[in-house]
């Protein structure tokens, strides 16, 4: 193995997922762009399309954003449509980014790319400092529980590098965020045309003493909360498998979305409600004396019991909640507004269930934070409170204790498009689970 | 169900009992790759696993291990053979698909042009995009509503927007405009009779992530990714094999080069490069400094214009 690569081998601490948001001339793929440029990941031919581009349109720099733009449509009009993913890596670090689309129509991939991510980058244009847009992506990043807000103060360059202006922004970020209830987030003041603090420091910003972009991205902790909080184990698929005494036993397989599992824990089988014990944990290597969070596993257990997919594997005292009906926040994304009279199904974990929106309790505007009570309809892009009723029951948690047990989608059950994503409130009669930042203190 | 052990591609590592301390890059990618086919395997009723001797697909068949072992794959594997594959390929990948035990289609371009199915301009036109019209006859002659691919977002940019679970409709096509939103890992799998999903485990995968996982998981691969002398046509700044199925002009310079391919396919748009690279080792050190792209570099058939991935994927290419 080469030096780079045993360094790299060596200072692995895994995969960072992050979502890239901002209105739509913020300059968002030419942040990413110069991203993966100035960390020397782009390819020598990529970079000569990117010249070959420049000439025919009579330019002497290249356009970086180019690298992002992927589908036909989107490079004839300059803008984003769908979310684009990309990838590189540090010595420290590989990076998932999603890069979701600016313009306001294009709100659910937005959503569809904060889903996964561990940090959201929002860029704030440095001259016409919060936008609408602005407010929104913060929300919904907020709303979709991403671990950590990074906000890139972009076009620093267009502002003289003033202190200033960036305090100012910075101002208006600190009472939205308080407003909203978002916890910390980092504020990063970069130029990404001339590469101010994106990868590299700004000599022409010595007022910031914090980290570039990148750097900040390479330390961000990660999001290993899940393992602190209750075992989940959504059965994906059941299999049989032949012992060595011609009969058969049970594997369930499935990936652990929370907690940890070992041979000998008591667990809970939601929502039928039988209680075993776990006999062995595997994986196609062997035996394994425990698996955490994020493992895909297979589970053996104690007792001839008939377990299918779409039951879940659950901390037997600390439990999930089981019902027939919840309250969620949904964002609507069909085309198609909400009709009463339409089927739908819930998907959340492995299970599958036919459900109807039993009310809308009302529609928020992301923008001013009103709420409008008991609308009549949904159409796309709204975000709304609903309650859902569900016609068999369902083991889940609160999305802010549980993003893999508490976020669904709600499909058609006729057109079977994707209509909405969901997010379980908690009923207003529990108490909130453990501060997330009492675990912080322990790590 | 068959109750002897079923073979494996590398042998099982003994005395692995405790997990690694720390879930690093390649053990989240492989547990995500898992979650997808064993999601795929729930939510369909007759997948296949697409198989073509190369390196993805064959990280796909270690992860489909890794997945279903020690039972039987749910699906069978299939290859749409262009009929001007490398003969090693050819003969590693009917190896492979017999070490495994597992069930192994093959359907030919060759079959789809007897049967007038697809019908070549010339006798020299790659045979490259024809496999779509292949691969669709297969898909309807077997009843498949899944087709497990290999391909990568990072290989090229209209792929970068695919979904993971990613519909196709009752011609095959690919609508990018309309996919459906794909939230957490909460996979819409819903079909109408006649229309299909295509599954890629390997979405978040690199080509560096590709050779690391080979590397760790010592899987076998045609030796033609390592490098190798081979007698090559020099064309400006490319190198094409020489090979029957490679129309050669006069101003072709035929040379003996020590190069290796970084992917194979097609004979007739898979071009190797130069490298000195004959170990998985130091392919991965290679790939960790390399200066050109992977498709970039090796093939004809994304070079036609900046568009021409995303104009045969609609029309349902892989």
């Amino acid at each position: 193995m080469t030096e780079l690569a045993a360094k790299a081998a060596d200072a692995d601490i895994g995969v960072l997922r992050f979502s890239t948001a901002g209105s739509v001339d913020d300059g968002k793929s030419s942040l990413i762009g110069r991203m993966l440029y100035d960390s020397n990941s782009v390819t020598s031919d990529r970079i000569a399309a990117l010249e070959r581009a420049a000439r025919r349109k009579g330019e002497s720099d290249i356009d970086l954003s180019l690298l992002m733009d992927g589908l036909t449509i989107e490079r004839e009009q300059g803008i984003t449509i769908d979310v684009a993913y990309s990838y590189f890596a540090t010595p420290q670090r590989k990076f998932i980014i999603a890069d979701t689309p600016g313009h306001e129509q294009y709100t659910r991939n937005m959503v569809t790319g904060a889903s996964t991510a561990d940090a959201a980058v929002i860029l704030v244009d440095a001259q016409r400092g919060m936008t609408t847009q602005t407010r929104r992506h913060l929300y919904l990043s907020h709303l979709l529980g991403v671990a950590h807000l990074v906000i890139a103060v972009n076009k620093m360059d267009l502002v003289g590098f003033d202190q200033k202006a960036y305090a100012a922004i910075a101002q208006s970020i600190e009472e939205f965020t308080r407003a909203i209830g978002a916890g910390r987030f980092y504020l990063v003041p970069i130029s990404a045309k001339f590469g101010d603090n994106v990868v590299h420091g700004s000599a022409r910003m010595p007022w910031y003493d914090g980290k570039p972009l990148l750097a900040l991205l390479e330390t961000l902790p990660p999001a290993i909360l899940t393992h602190y909080t209750p075992f989940r184990f959504p059965v994906q698929l059941v299999r049989r498998v032949p012992a060595p005494n011609g009969e058969q036993f049970r594997q369930y397989l499935g990936r652990v979305e929370s907690g940890r599992v070992r041979p000998g824990d008591e667990v809970a089988i939601l929502p039928s409600g039988r209680v075993t014990r776990i006999r062995a944990v595997s994986h196609f290597e062997g035996p394994l004396e425990h698996a955490e969070a994020g493992r895909s596993i297979a589970i053996e257990v104690e007792g001839d019991i008939d377990i299918g997919r779409g039951e879940m594997f659950s901390a037997p005292l600390q439990p999930p909640r089981v019902d027939k009906k919840f309250t969620a926040t949904v964002c609507w994304f069909a085309d198609e507004t909400f009709t009463p009279a339409a089927r739908y199904l819930v998907k959340c974990g492995t299970r599958s269930v036919s459900a109807r929106i039993a009310e809308i309790v009302h529609r928020l505007d992301v923008t001013t934070l009103a709420t409008e009570p008991a609308p009549e309809t949904l159409k796309c892009n709204d975000i709304a409170q609903v309650c859902i009723a569900l016609a068999q029951p369902l083991a889940f948690d609160a999305y802010e204790d549980n993003r893999a047990t508490g976020a669904f989608i709600l499909i058609d059950a006729d057109t079977n498009a994707t209509v909405a994503a969901g997010m379980i409130a908690r009923p207003e009669d529990e108490p909130a689970a453990p501060d997330a930042a009492v675990f912080d203190a322990g790590l | 169900m068959d109750s002897s052990p079923l073979p494996s591609l590398a042998p099982i590592p003994a005395n692995s009992t405790a997990a690694p301390a720390t879930a690093g890059q390649l053990d989240h990618l492989e547990s995500e790759a898992m979650y997808i086919l064993r999601e795929a395997a729930a939510e369909f009723s007759n997948p296949v696993l697409l198989f073509s001797g190369g390196k993805d697909s064959t990280v796909l068949l270690r992860l489909a291990e890794k997945a279903f072992r020690p039972g039987k794959f749910p699906f069978p594997l299939m290859h749409v053979d262009t009929g001007q594959n490398f003969p090693e390929v050819i003969e590693f990948r009917d190896r492979i698909a017999q070490q495994l035990g597992e069930r192994l289609i093959v359907r030919t371009v060759q079959d789809s042009i007897d049967r007038g199915r697809v019908r070549p301009k010339h006798a020299n036109q790659s045979r490259n995009s024809m496999q779509t019209v292949t691969l669709l006859d297969a898909i309807k002659e077997f009843g498949f509503d899944c087709c497990i691919g290999g391909a990568r977002r990072d290989e090229e940019k209209a792929r970068a927007k695919e979904r993971i679970f990613s519909f196709r409709n009752s011609f095959g096509e690919w609508d990018p405009r309309h996919q459906r939103p794909e939230l957490w890992s909460l996979y819409n799998g819903r079909l109408d009779k006649g229309e299909h999903m295509r599954v890629f485990p390997l979405s978040n995968w690199t080509e560096i992530d590709i050779w690391r996982y080979i590397e760790r998981e010592k899987l076998a691969l045609p030796s033609l990714y390592y490098a190798h002398e081979r007698p090559v046509a020099v064309r400006g700044n490319i190198l094409l094999p020489v090979s029957e199925f490679v129309p050669l002009t006069d101003d072709d310079a035929v040379e003996t080069r020590v190069v290796r391919f970084r992917t194979v396919g097609d004979i007739s748009c898979t071009l190797p490069v130069e490298s000195s690279a004959a170990t998985v080792a130091d392919i991965v050190a290679e790939t960790l400094t390399a200066s050109l792209s992977e498709r970039g570099a090796t093939r004809l058939d994304d070079q036609t214009s900046d568009a021409s991935m995303e104009e045969r994927k609609r029309v349902g290419y892989f």
